[in-house]
């Protein structure tokens, strides 16, 4: 008899028998005769893989879905091993809170650093392939022959010496109940029937319909609206407000202080939530940080530019310092990269419903465990006494890894128990209370010879640290390594130069801003750097900056064969039509190897027209070659709206852009189609959803500097009234 | 203060809804009528995301007041399938795999819904002068695309 806990729509009936701690992950269960079931009953094969009697095939995705199709290419590999119908596949989230039940049997759910495949591909394939093998122990056991003389296919089991066939759903229930296989063989790449093909995405129909839900679409019975301020300067606090004034507008249900430095409005609805919000007369203590400002800032970052300031090693050979001292030619220059906001288009938002003795956050979250370790905390309870549901998320590049919108609704909802809260963000709360890309500057200096030959490069970054402000423990003795993205030595955000004398470093000035990871994180600003600069290089030895690249990259054969590709697709080696003018730029970052290059037209030399754009990429395997180039051409949108219509400025210690009106992104007109190369080589596992980014800005730039022959050292383009045409 | 209502037609149904007449469409859509399909982006008519047709033309809800809606007609996303057949837009968006995240998506189907029916053959530039929507995640190209394959079936 299974003892079972139901815990919601969405959730599925768990025997007690799988909690417990150190199970491995979820193919290899030791249920024993207990049998997990999903919410309607279906059994369970593994953690993985659910089937309905009517064969649907129902697969457990841990990471979240954002737009980045990972949904989709987890579901292709899993389905790839379990040797499904790919039209009978569904998929389901399991939460957080049956995952830390259970023992953690699906793994890490974080969605982010373009980890959504690479970090998972191993274990969801085993998923499948486990499900697979005890579903055709199952027939045999049925058929009473061995397992060996049976063989699987499109949800279909045949023994072969007779020709007889059964179907998953009707051995599943038997399946759930056997032990599973300890080892099981994965295919071969060049086996995939499912995996690796440019399949439709699961999660499509919804979105054309307006039934999908997301957070802020989600409802309740009886649930109301909060409207949320939080102190426009970070690090400030809440004085005081006057509740009175607001009480009796209608709607209103309740003023509710949120943390040290928050206040929400409560009522009806988030329309007279925000109301009751605006009129709300509140007084901050705008804390030390009142009078900081971008100007401020970057006195602050440009001091760290400096040598005699204390910086950590990033990559470092030869010596770069002696060599520079004595070089024939130096050319230096200095760039530097704005804060950014990651402007999600649905804006923060969680519902909760705090009952006193339990709680449930519904939410996108691009890291439910850690959204889930939020909302325990902030409610007060034991972990088993909460849950969170993600929902699909409007958009995440980052900022949805952070739970600090998860923490304030948790607090209302602790505030008014037994009602169901939505806490929804304005546009404007959402543009100054962000995460941001971290703010650096950068001074590059290179060395020739009497030959022009580049003997020495160094790189002095100085600027924000993400890692000390979010992730504090994975420093290294101090050192954020994360700054290095794209520079470091190996590994997989490694360099694509070998230079004879080589320092790069890190002198860290954090301000008061809260960094975060924002798509690319580290990539968009060193690529910049990198890339611009050796396109200043060649050039100050008139060089072309293709052939001064590749003389530099012969040791680097991945990061110069997408650089090939590029090149030899844009035509590199034939003049560009007139008016037309070309630049390059590749880089490593989440393991793959990506390069760009793009040809634009300048009018007046501040009218850019971008018409064609061309991405290689290097991902070692490609599970779904559509999404890859959705996710490649996307990285260019994003990229290119940070370089023109980006930037986010501090100004009395508050970011000043409020809303699309001030950070602006690129519309339909400006965007050229991207034209996609996908060379995967095999041997390892790249993101495919952040690399590119890296390449946008500095392919634009350096074909800025080819069709005018003026160096842009500061992003965003906006700011040096540089526009699209 | 007290009770205010307002007449609105929202997918051909007319409907009496208690909200003050100064409420942004959006939100009445939105929290009083139900329909979660109308995205709210940025408030400021600047993003798209709330796209409706007020009597077939693409409006951005978040910059139309209920008042100014009374009397018309208003199509949303869920009133877009007609007898029970998606528009073929929508068709279109599934055939061409168009959304990531989808939140935008509403909204830009709503835009091209209605770029269509004025202008049944668009040239690209015809796109791109009316179509506006801000997409982060950088579907544009896909975008495009479906707007030909419907323009040219």
């Amino acid at each position: 008899m299974n003892q079972h806990v139901m815990l919601n729509r969405r959730a599925f009936v768990i025997g007690t028998a799988a909690a417990g701690a150190g199970l491995a992950l979820g193919f290899n269960l030791p249920l024993g005769p207990t049998v997990a079931r999903a919410a309607d009953g279906s059994p369970e094969v593994n953690a993985w893989v659910v089937i309905r009697p009517d064969d649907t095939v129902v697969i457990r995705i841990a990471r979240s879905e954002m737009g980045q199709g990972s949904l989709t290419g987890l579901a292709q590999l899993v389905a790839e091993e379990l040797e499904c119908d790919w039209s009978k596949v569904t998929t389901e989230y399991p939460t957080p809170g049956q995952s830390a039940a259970r023992g953690r049997p699906w793994g890490d759910f974080s969605t982010g650093g373009s980890r959504g495949i690479r970090g998972s591909h191993d274990y969801v394939r085993k998923g499948g392939a486990t499900a697979r093998l005890m579903l055709i122990q199952a027939a045999a056991n049925e058929w009473k022959v061995p397992a060996a003389e049976c063989s699987a296919a499109s949800s279909v089991i045949t023994h072969l010496p007779t020709g007889r066939t059964t179907t998953y759903g009707k051995v599943a229930e038997a399946a759930a109940k056997l032990s599973p296989p300890s080892d099981v063989e994965l295919k071969d790449s060049k086996d995939w029937k499912i995996a690796g093909k440019g399949l439709k995405r699961l999660d499509t129909a919804d979105k054309t319909t307006g039934a999908m839900v997301y957070g802020i679409d989600f409802k309740l019975p009886g649930m109301l609206n909060a409207a949320i301020k939080d102190c426009p300067v970070f690090g400030g606090k809440l004085k005081s407000f006057d509740e009175a004034k607001v009480a009796n507008m209608k709607g209103v249900k309740k003023v509710v202080r949120v943390g040290d430095s928050g206040v929400a409005v409560v009522a009806d609805t988030w329309w007279h939530a925000k109301t009751a919000l605006d009129a709300l007369p509140i007084e901050w203590d705008e804390g030390p940080n009142a009078k900081t400002s971008s100007e401020t800032i970057s006195k602050w970052l440009a001091e760290g530019l400096e040598p005699s300031q204390a910086a950590f090693v990033g990559n470092q050979n030869g010596n770069a310092m002696a060599e520079i001292a004595r070089a024939a030619k130096v050319v230096e220059a200095v760039y530097n990269y704005p804060y950014q906001n990651q402007a999600t288009m649905e804006p923060m938002n969680a519902t909760a419903l705090h009952t006193g003795d339990k709680l449930d956050v519904w939410c996108g979250t691009q890291n439910g465990e850690a959204a889930f370790a939020t909302a325990v905390q902030a409610s007060g309870l034991p972990p088993e006494k909460c849950d969170v549901h993600k929902l699909i998320l409007g958009g995440g590049f980052g900022r949805r890894g952070q739970s600090d919108y998860v923490r304030q609704a948790v607090l209302i909802a602790k505030e008014m128990q037994g009602t169901p809260i939505k806490l929804l963000w304005s546009r404007e709360e959402d543009m100054q209370h962000g995460f941001y890309h971290p703010v650096t500057q950068c001074r590059m200096v290179g060395a020739f010879d009497a030959d022009n030959n580049l003997t020495a490069l160094r790189m002095r970054i100085s600027g924000q640290s993400i890692l000390a402000r979010l992730r504090p423990e994975a420093m290294i003795n101090g050192m954020d390594p994360a700054t290095f993205q794209g520079l470091a030595p190996s590994g997989e955000a490694a360099i694509g130069y070998s230079i004879p004398n080589l320092l790069i470093e890190h002198s860290m000035r954090n301000p008061h801003v809260p960094p975060g990871f924002w798509r690319g994180v580290n990539i968009n600003p060193n690529t910049i750097y990198l890339e611009s600069f050796m396109d200043e290089l060649a050039h100050a030895v008139g060089q072309d900056p293709l052939a001064f690249r590749r003389k530099l990259m012969a040791g680097h054969p991945k990061h110069l064969a997408v650089l090939n590709a590029v090149a030899e697709r844009i035509g590199w080696d034939k003049p560009p039509p007139q008016g037309v003018y070309r630049g390059l730029a590749q880089v490593m970052g989440y393991g793959s190897y990506v390069a760009g290059a793009a040809e634009i037209s300048v009018t007046d030399g501040s009218k850019i027209k971008v018409h064609r754009i061309v991405a290689a990429t290097d991902p070692g395997y490609v599970v779904n070659p559509a999404q890859v180039e959705r996710q490649v051409a996307g990285s260019f949108v994003y990229g290119l709206s940070a370089l023109f219509y980006g930037g986010c400025t501090v100004k009395d210690g508050r970011i000043e852009q409020t809303n699309f009106d001030t950070y602006n992104s690129m519309r339909i007109s400006e965007m050229p189609k991207v034209e996609t190369i996908l060379m995967p080589s095999g041997g390892f596992w790249g993101g495919v959803g952040e690399p590119t980014i890296g390449v946008a800005a500095p392919a634009v730039l350096n074909a800025y500097f080819a069709a005018t022959g003026k160096r842009i050292r500061s992003v965003p383009l906006r700011q040096q009234n540089i526009s699209f045409a | 203060m007290g009770t205010a209502m307002a007449n609105l037609t929202i997918n051909g149904k007319k409907i009496e809804v208690d909200v003050e007449p100064d409420t942004p469409l959006l939100w009445a859509i939105r929290e009083n009528i139900g329909l979660t399909g109308t995205k709210y982006g940025c408030g400021i008519a600047q993003c798209g995301a709330c796209t409706v047709h007020v009597d077939g033309v693409a409006m951005r809800s978040c910059g139309v007041l209920v008042s100014e809606a009374d009397g018309k007609e208003i199509t949303t996303i869920e009133g877009l399938a007609a007898d029970g057949k998606l528009h073929k837009v929508q068709l279109a968006w599934i055939e061409h795999d168009v959304p990531q995240c989808g939140y935008c998506q509403t909204g830009m189907i709503m835009a091209v819904a209605a770029l269509l029916k004025d202008n049944p053959k668009p040239t690209d530039q015809d796109i791109d002068e009316a179509i506006t929507n801000i997409c982060r995640c950088g579907t544009f190209a896909q975008v495009r695309e479906a707007i030909h394959a419907v323009a040219n079936a």
